[in-house]
C-alpha cells in the first residue's frame, strides 16, 4: 500500500504547504487520496446513516425499516410521551452537574499535582485507572457499593449512626446524583491528565512574574492560568460532551433506568423504542431530536474553530 | 522516583522527550517551588490528594476484597472489610467455569477473540486517524475542514441510532459477520477523536521543519514516514491507549458484528453478570469485572508517564 | 452438584436416543447448528442444556448463541444478523405479535410442511399456541413450551418464622401482610425491570376484575373498562401491593424469586417460570413453598410462552437441519426433558410427566379444565406493551401517584393502542 503511495506522492506537483493560496483539484492530491477513508467515513457513515434514520423518522417503521410516511406523527407522539420529558431533564441535569464537576475536579486535581507533589506518578495512576474500566463494569461496582442492604449505608448503620440512610438508586429524588458519582469516579481522571498537561506546558517564568508582582497563587490561576489553558478546555469540552450525550451504558448497568423510569436518559429512550417497543420510527425520532441539539450546540463553535483562518 | 528531582532527570535523559521538540517543555512539574518542610499548605494539599485517592480507590478495594471471600462470607459481612479466608475459587470460576447458556467455561472463550479483534482494529484505526491529522494538519486543501466539522459532529452521535444503516452498509459491502466488518466499525467510530487528537498534534510541529522537508523535495508520504512518524511516539501512546480501553470494553458492536465463534470477552462478562444462577455471585461477578478490565489496566500502568506526555501533545495544542 | 447434573445428562442422552431415531428421517449430514436465546437464568440454562443434548445425539453440533439480558438485548442482536443477510439458524423469540413483519419481509422459514407430517394441530393443546405460529394460513414457528403468568408463590419459610398461617387468597394475604412487615419480611418481592411490574398487575386484574374485563382491555382495546369501576379495584389493590414490595431493592426476577426461596419476602406475583428457580435450589412444591394459581381468586392462566423461529438460509443442507429441529422440539422426549428443568408445561396433551408436583399439577388441571385465555403477548404490540411498562414501573416505584392518576393514564394508552 505504502509504495504505491510513494509513487503517486512523487508525482505531486509544486510545494502546496497549508492551504493558503487557492488550490487546483490536482494540487496536492496525494493527501486527497490518503484522506479517501475520513471522506467517505464522514459522507458514508456520519452523512449517509445519519440521513437514512432522519428519512426513517417521517415513517412508520416498527420491527424493519420500511419507508411508509407517517408525517411528523414520530414527533407528535415523542413531545407527548412524559418519559421523554423526564429523559431530556434527566440528561440536563446530569450533563450540566457532570460538565461542571468534571472540569473542576480534573483541574483541581491537575493543579495539586502539579504543586510538585512527591508520589505524583502514584496519584496519577489511582486517578486514571478508573478510565480503563467499561461503563458496565463502573456500574456494577458502584450499584453494589450504594446498595442500601450491602454497601455504605448498611455498613455506616452498623457503625452506630442508625438513622443514617444514603440509596440513591433507589431513590427516585436523587437516583442521578448516584449515577454522577459513578460517572464522575469513571471520567475525572483522563480529564485530570489532559489538565496536568496543559498545566504543564505553562511557562515557568509566567510563575515567576505572578510571584514578583505578588499576585496570590488562587489569582494567577483564575487570571493568568486558566485563560492561558483555553485548548485544554476545550478538548476536555468534547471528550466529556460526547460522552454525556451518549450516556447508556452505565445507567443501563447501574439502575436500568429505576426506580420507576425516574433515570431514563434519551439514548435509553432510543433503545426502548427501537428495540423493546419495536418501533423504530419513535427510536429514529427521537435520535433525530438529539442529533438536532447537538448540530445546533456545534455548528457555531465548529465555525468559530476550525472557520476558515488558522489561529497561531 | 517520588523525587522531583529525579523526575527533572528522568524527563530529560528520555530520548521521547529530545525528539518531541515541538512538544514544549515537558520537563517536570511546574508550579511553585517545593517546600520540604511540613507546613499547612502541604498537609492540605496531601491531605486532600489522599482523601481523594480514597473515593477512586474504594471501588477498587471492593472490587478485589470481594472477588477473594466466599459467599457465606459476603453475606454475613460488610463489603469494605477484607476476607477472613480468601479463597481464589471465584477467580477460577470466573476464568473457566462460569456458565452462560450452556457453555461453561467462563471468560477464558472470549479472551483471544478479543485479542484478534483488538489489535487489527486498533492497527487500522490508529493508521488511518494519523493520516487523517497529518492530512488535516499539514495538507489542507479545499474542504478539508467541513469533513473534520463532519467527522467531529458524528462524535456526538449515539451509536445505536447507526446500528441498522451500518448492518445494511456492511451488508452491501458484503462484510457482515466477518471479523473485518467488525474492525472496520471500530475504526469508523474511532475516527473522530483520534483525528482530532492527530490533527492537534500535527499542527504543533514547527512549520519550518516540514518547509525545509519540501525544499528537499520530500513529498506527502515521505515527510509522513520519514518526518513525522519518528517524533510522533507519544501521541501514538495517548491513541493506542484510547483505543485499547475502547474496544476491550466494547459489547454493543461485537456482538452485534460478529457470529457466536467470535465472540470478545465483554459478551462472556455480559451473561456472567446479567445472568443470575440462582443467588447473585458477586464474587464470580467481581472476579470476572477485574479480569476484563486487566488488559486496559495493565496498559495503563505500563504507559503512565507516556500517556500524560502524549496527551500534552495531542490535546493541549490546537 | 455437577456430578449430579452430568448423571442425569448421561441418562437424558440415553432416553434420547430413541427420539433421534424418530427424526433421523430427515437427517443430514451433520453440521454447526448456532441457536440464539436469552435463557441464561439457572432454570433456563438447564432447561436449555436438555434441547442441546438432544440435538447433539442427532448428530449435528449445537453452536450456542447465549445473550444475557433477556429479549431487549437480544433482540436487534437477532434483527440485526437477519438483516444483515447472516443470520442464526435458529432464534427465541416470544410468538405473537413480535414476529409478524419478519413474516411478511419473508425472511422465517415455513414450516407448515413438517407441521402437518407431524400432526401439530392435532397434538398441541391449547390449539391458541399453534394460532399464534400461524400467519395468513401457514406455520412459521415451533412453540415449545406452556407459560401462564397467573401465579403467587409463597414462602412457607417467611410465614413460620412470623408466626402466621400461609395466606390461601388475595384477602388473607393482604390481612397478614402487616404482620409480615412487622416481623421483618418484605410481604411482596417484586424486581426492578419493568415487565415485572406490568405482569404483575395483569395478574391482579384478571383475579381481581375477571378474565371478560381483562379481554376486553387488552383484547378489544376498550377504554372504558380500562377507566370503569372494575379496574379501579384492581388500581386500588395495586396500590396496596405496591406499599407491601417496598423494600425489596432487586432488579431480577430471580433475585426476587430468591427472596421468596430464602424467607426474607412472604411472597411474589410471578409467571410458572419461577418454579425453575425454587426446583433448582432444592425445594419442593407444598412443603417449602405453596402456590397460588389466579391469587387465589380467579384461577384462569394465560397460555403464552416460548417459541423458536428458523430464519430462511440458502443452504438446502441448513433449511433440513432447521426443520429437523423443529420436529425434534415437539418430540416427547424433549418435551419432557424441557419443560421439566424449565417449569413450564409441555405443549402437547400426549406427554406424560412422570412426576409432577403439586404446582405443576394444578396447572395441568386448569389447563385440562380449559380454564385458558390467549397470552397478553398475541393481544398486544410490543409498543403499546412498552407504554403500558413504563406507567407501571412509574407506578409501582412511586409514592405518590394515586390509583385513579395511574387508571386515567392507563385508559389513555389502551384508548390509543394499535
Amino acid at each position: 500500500m505504502s509504495t504505491t503511495h510513494d509513487e503517486v506522492s512523487s508525482l505531486a506537483d509544486g510545494p502546496s504547504v497549508p492551504a493558503r493560496r487557492p488550490v487546483r483539484f490536482l494540487r496536492n492530491w496525494s493527501a486527497k487520496l490518503a484522506t479517501v477513508p475520513m471522506i467517505a467515513t464522514a459522507l458514508v457513515i456520519f452523512v449517509g446513516c445519519t440521513g437514512w434514520t432522519v428519512i426513517h423518522s417521517f415513517t412508520n417503521s416498527k420491527l424493519l425499516p420500511k419507508l411508509n410516511w407517517a408525517g411528523l406523527d414520530q414527533y407528535r407522539r415523542l413531545w407527548s410521551t412524559p418519559k421523554w420529558y423526564v429523559s431530556i431533564e434527566n440528561l440536563a441535569v446530569f450533563g450540566a452537574l457532570s460538565l461542571i464537576f468534571t472540569l473542576v475536579i480534573g483541574f483541581v486535581l491537575a493543579a495539586l499535582l502539579d504543586r510538585k507533589v512527591r508520589g505524583e506518578d502514584v496519584f496519577r495512576t489511582i486517578f486514571l485507572y478508573p478510565f480503563a474500566l467499561s461503563f458496565i463494569v463502573t456500574g456494577l461496582a458502584w450499584q453494589w457499593i450504594l446498595n442500601p442492604e450491602l454497601g455504605l449505608q448498611s455498613v455506616i448503620r452498623s457503625w452506630g449512626w442508625d438513622s443514617f440512610t444514603f440509596d440513591p438508586l433507589y431513590n427516585a429524588r436523587i437516583v442521578i446524583y448516584g449515577l454522577l458519582i459513578a460517572a464522575l469516579w469513571q471520567g475525572t481522571g483522563l480529564v485530570m491528565c489532559i489538565m496536568l498537561a496543559g498545566l504543564r506546558g505553562i511557562d515557568e517564568e509566567i510563575w515567576k512574574a505572578a510571584r514578583v508582582d505578588g499576585i496570590p497563587t488562587w489569582k494567577t490561576y483564575t487570571h493568568v492560568i486558566i485563560p492561558m489553558m483555553r485548548p485544554v478546555f476545550v478538548t476536555s469540552l468534547v471528550l466529556i460532551a460526547s460522552g454525556i450525550v451518549k450516556v447508556y451504558d452505565l445507567v443501563i448497568a447501574q439502575t436500568g433506568g429505576g426506580p420507576g423510569g425516574a433515570s431514563a436518559v434519551p439514548a435509553m429512550y432510543v433503545m426502548e423504542s427501537m428495540f423493546s417497543a419495536q418501533n423504530l420510527g419513535q427510536g429514529f425520532a427521537a435520535s433525530t431530536m438529539m442529533l438536532l441539539s447537538v448540530v445546533i450546540i456545534l455548528i457555531p463553535w465548529a465555525y468559530l474553530e476550525f472557520g476558515g483562518k488558522k489561529r497561531g | 522516583m517520588a523525587d522531583p528531582a529525579s523526575l527533572n532527570t528522568l524527563a530529560a535523559i528520555d530520548p521521547v522527550g529530545d525528539r518531541t521538540g515541538a512538544v514544549g517543555h515537558m520537563d517536570g512539574p511546574r508550579g511553585r517551588r517545593p517546600r520540604r518542610t511540613v507546613s499547612r499548605a502541604n498537609i492540605f494539599l496531601y491531605g486532600t490528594l489522599l482523601v481523594v485517592s480514597l473515593y477512586y480507590l474504594l471501588p477498587l478495594w471492593v472490587m478485589v476484597m470481594t472477588s477473594l471471600k466466599g459467599m457465606p462470607e459476603i453475606r454475613m459481612g460488610n463489603i469494605f472489610s477484607p476476607p477472613v479466608e480468601i479463597t481464589f475459587q471465584p477467580w477460577v470460576k470466573a476464568w473457566a467455569e462460569a456458565c452462560t447458556g450452556i457453555n461453561c467455561d467462563g471468560l477464558s472463550r472470549g479472551f483471544w477473540n478479543s485479542v484478534r479483534i483488538l489489535v487489527p482494529s486498533v492497527v487500522l484505526s490508529i493508521a488511518v486517524a494519523s493520516v487523517n491529522g497529518y492530512a488535516l494538519a499539514n495538507w489542507k486543501f479545499k474542504g478539508s475542514e467541513v469533513f473534520f466539522t463532519i467527522l467531529m459532529i458524528g462524535a456526538f452521535i449515539p451509536y445505536q441510532v447507526m446500528i441498522y444503516p451500518i448492518v445494511i452498509v456492511l451488508r452491501e459491502l458484503g462484510l457482515f459477520g466477518s471479523l473485518w466488518g467488525l474492525v472496520l466499525v471500530h475504526t469508523i467510530f474511532g475516527m473522530p477523536i483520534l483525528t482530532l487528537l492527530f490533527r492537534n498534534y500535527f499542527a504543533s510541529v514547527p512549520e519550518e521543519l516540514f518547509k525545509a522537508a519540501r525544499v528537499d523535495g520530500a513529498g506527502f508520504w515521505r515527510i509522513f514516514l520519514q518526518i513525522m512518524l519518528p517524533m510522533s511516539l507519544p501521541i501514538f501512546v495517548v491513541a493506542i491507549i484510547l483505543q485499547v480501553t475502547g474496544i476491550w470494553n466494547d459489547f454493543l458492536f461485537g456482538v452485534i458484528y460478529t457470529r457466536p465463534e467470535n465472540y470478545p470477552m465483554t459478551v462472556q462478562l455480559n451473561n456472567i453478570v446479567n445472568s443470575v444462577q440462582g443467588v447473585k455471585e458477586y464474587n464470580v461477578n467481581m472476579a470476572a469485572t477485574l479480569l476484563t478490565g486487566l488488559v486496559p489496566l495493565v496498559v495503563y500502568f505500563a504507559s503512565g508517564k507516556l500517556f500524560v506526555r502524549g496527551i500534552a501533545a495531542g490535546a493541549v495544542k490546537g | 452438584m455437577i456430578s449430579v447434573r452430568e448423571e442425569k445428562i448421561v441418562r437424558l442422552t440415553t432416553s434420547l436416543l430413541g427420539a433421534t431415531a424418530l427424526c433421523a428421517a430427515t437427517s443430514a449430514s451433520a453440521l454447526d447448528f448456532e441457536v440464539t436465546h436469552w435463557w441464561t437464568s439457572g432454570g433456563e440454562a438447564n432447561a436449555v442444556s436438555k434441547i442441546a443434548e438432544a440435538w447433539n445425539a442427532t448428530g449435528n453440533t449445537w453452536v450456542d448463541g447465549a445473550i444475557a439480558g433477556g429479549g431487549d438485548t437480544a433482540r436487534p442482536i437477532m434483527i440485526s444478523r437477519i438483516l444483515g443477510g447472516d443470520p442464526m439458524d435458529a432464534f427465541q423469540f416470544n410468538h405473537g405479535r413480535q414476529a409478524e413483519e419478519l413474516i411478511e419481509a419473508g425472511l422465517l422459514l415455513d414450516l407448515t410442511d413438517v407441521a402437518e407430517e407431524q400432526g401439530w394441530k392435532e397434538k398441541i393443546n391449547p390449539p391458541s399456541l399453534l394460532d399464534a405460529c400461524t400467519y395468513e394460513g401457514r406455520i412459521y414457528c415451533a412453540p415449545i413450551n406452556i407459560h401462564s403468568w397467573q401465579w403467587m408463590w409463597l414462602s412457607r419459610k417467611a410465614y413460620e418464622d412470623a408466626g402466621l398461617p400461609v395466606p390461601t387468597d388475595w384477602d388473607s394475604f393482604i390481612d397478614s401482610a402487616d404482620e409480615l412487615r412487622a416481623a421483618g419480611k418484605v410481604p411482596l418481592a417484586l424486581g426492578g425491570q419493568p415487565w415485572q411490574a406490568t405482569g404483575a398487575f395483569n395478574v391482579m386484574a384478571t383475579a381481581l376484575a375477571g378474565e371478560d374485563a381483562y379481554l376486553a382491555v387488552n383484547r378489544d382495546k376498550d377504554a372504558e373498562v380500562a377507566g370503569g369501576p372494575d379496574y379501579a379495584k384492581v388500581f386500588e389493590a395495586a396500590a396496596v401491593a405496591r406499599d407491601f414490595a417496598m423494600g425489596s431493592n432487586v432488579q431480577d426476577w430471580n433475585q426476587a424469586t430468591n427472596m421468596v426461596i430464602t424467607g426474607q419476602a412472604g411472597a411474589q406475583i410471578m409467571g410458572d417460570w419461577a418454579q425453575g428457580e425454587f426446583a433448582l435450589a432444592g425445594q419442593t412444591a407444598g412443603t417449602d413453598y405453596d402456590c397460588l394459581p389466579g391469587l387465589g381468586e380467579q384461577a384462569v392462566l394465560d397460555a403464552g410462552g416460548d417459541a423458536f423461529f428458523f430464519p430462511v438460509q440458502d443452504d438446502p443442507e441448513v433449511t433440513a437441519a432447521q426443520k429437523q429441529f423443529a420436529a425434534m422440539l415437539l418430540s416427547p422426549e424433549v418435551q419432557v426433558a424441557f419443560n421439566a428443568a424449565k417449569g413450564s408445561l409441555p405443549v402437547r396433551g400426549d406427554v406424560n410427566l412422570e412426576s409432577v408436583n403439586e404446582c405443576t399439577k394444578k396447572g395441568l388441571d386448569l389447563l385440562a379444565a380449559g380454564n385458558v385465555m390467549p397470552a397478553g403477548t398475541t393481544l398486544l404490540s410490543p409498543d403499546t406493551t412498552q407504554q403500558i411498562n413504563d406507567l407501571m414501573t412509574e407506578f409501582w416505584a412511586s409514592d405518590s401517584m394515586s390509583a385513579a392518576d395511574a387508571q386515567a393514564r392507563y385508559a389513555e394508552i389502551i384508548a390509543n393502542a394499535d
